[in-house]
């Protein structure tokens, strides 16, 4: 199971959860297993067409990284809004 | 008493009052994100909101309570094979049939519900038109801004999309076809108009007393057509700028039209320093100018195509308008006088009366 952590208001879309644990071998199968367990996180996250969307950031064990990257039993994955603006 | 659905970059308003007086912030929601447009389904009472997260993308929501909870129509959305993702969602409009509504969004497609907004399809006709490739986008981006239905029969729509010009269906959708003849778009070379489909329109309006008709604010120019948006006819002549993005009417008299001039692409702000609405009663032959009651000092404006909404009709119609500075002017007497219904809000881009 992959760890997945979530802030606001993700978390609250997750039904209040900040950490979620999952089944999947890539981040796009995680944040699908996220949409499938939560489907209040539908479209939130990765757009119609699988894309992580512009602006959020999602980190495993501390490095960013895009939908296709892998991920093995005990990942940690943040999805977080980026830093935008000035 | 009145309630305005006020759409900003911070949130949706809606404000609470009656005409002429200032109106009260009853309900804030989806602070901090932008609302694109808002509007209330009459028939069924449902709140629709087109929220747009800088960070979480654009969806539709729906309640029937504004102050309740609010819920994701999740199926506006574009689906496999159309290697498409959602940018803005511009416009909700019901349609002419129970439970029938239609969404407008960027990249420009037309989505419609026949439940009610619970669900909803994309319109494949629109979306599969060969030409597509070739579509340019306006500043706005590739928008569906404007749907005009007909009253009492849903097989009949004209739409405007920005900047690709009118499309017209008589099949409830299956097929389309353009609605452009005498639209001029002076800022592309005249000798590369002819057969140009990067028109520009801004807003469009139809007269629903006869519904052939229609109005348009286009990007310089404003137009009439009287056969369902077959032909156009300038009818600018009279105004301080055929420059403006919203237009709208008085569903009781087809020859009227209200449009906010601005001084021009290049400088989008109320002409002059004055904040004017021009009316017309003649389908266009002149215009009255409607300013009693607004600021005509050092004002600089600029009011988006959707900041612009009217209920009622006749000489009781009311009127409200938002501009970016955050302030919603309103009349309770057809634009004959003004007042500043609220101020200090969130840059407005929607105003629509419930």
């Amino acid at each position: 199971m992959v760890v997945v952590r979530l802030r606001a208001p993700l978390k609250d879309l997750a039904g209040g959860n900040h950490e979620v644990r999952l089944e999947g071998s890539s981040v796009n199968e995680v944040l699908r297993a996220l949409e499938a367990e939560h489907p209040r996180t539908v479209g939130w996250v990765l757009d119609e067409q699988g894309s992580i969307r512009r602006h959020v950031n999602v980190y495993v064990n501390g490095e960013r990284t895009r939908e296709d990257a892998p991920l093995t039993a005990d990942d940690v994955v943040y999805v977080l809004p980026s830093i935008t603006g000035g | 008493m009145t309630e305005l659905l006020v759409g900003t970059r911070k949130g949706l308003f809606v404000l609470q009052g009656e005409p002429g007086s200032t109106f009260e912030v009853a309900t804030r929601a989806f602070s901090g994100d932008v609302v694109e447009y808002a509007i209330r389904d009459p028939r069924t009472g449902r709140y629709f909101a087109s929220v747009t997260s800088g960070f979480f993308g654009p969806r539709l929501m729906f309640a029937d309570d504004p102050a309740g909870e609010w819920q994701h129509a999740a199926t506006l959305a574009f689906p496999e094979g159309t290697e498409a993702s959602l940018e803005r969602i511009w416009v909700v409009r019901p349609g002419e049939a129970d439970g029938l509504l239609y969404a407008g969004v960027d990249p420009a497609a037309l989505f419609e519900s026949r439940d009610g907004g619970l669900t909803w399809e994309l319109n494949r006709g629109l979306w599969d038109q060969p030409t597509r490739p070739s579509w340019s986008p306006g500043n706005g981006g590739l928008c569906l801004h404007s749907i005009a239905t007909w009253p009492g029969d849903p097989t009949k729509l004209a739409i405007g999309i920005s900047a690709v010009g009118m499309w017209v269906t008589d099949d409830a959708g299956s097929t389309w076809r353009h609605g452009n003849v005498g639209l001029v778009p002076d800022y592309i070379p005249e000798d590369a108009r002819k057969g140009t489909i990067d028109l520009c329109v801004h807003n469009v309006h139809r007269a629903p007393a006869r519904p052939e008709r229609l109005f348009m604010q286009f990007h310089g120019g404003v137009y009439r057509s009287d056969d369902s948006s077959e032909t156009w006819q300038d009818i600018a002549p009279g105004l301080p700028s055929d420059f403006g993005f919203p237009i709208v009417g008085d569903p009781a008299d087809p020859d009227s039209a209200y449009v906010i001039p601005m001084v021009g692409a290049l400088d989008r702000v109320t002409i002059d320093g004055r904040v004017r609405v021009y009316e017309t009663r003649d389908a266009g032959e002149s215009w009255k100018e409607r300013g009693d009651g607004l600021p005509q000092q050092d004002a600089y404006l600029t009011i988006l195509r959707q900041a612009f909404g009217a209920t009622g009709e006749g000489e009781a119609m009311e009127l409200y308008f938002g501009a970016t500075s955050g302030t919603v002017f309103g009349s309770g007497d057809a634009g004959s006088s003004w007042s500043t219904a609220a101020q200090h809000l969130a840059p407005v881009t929607s105003v629509r009366v419930t």
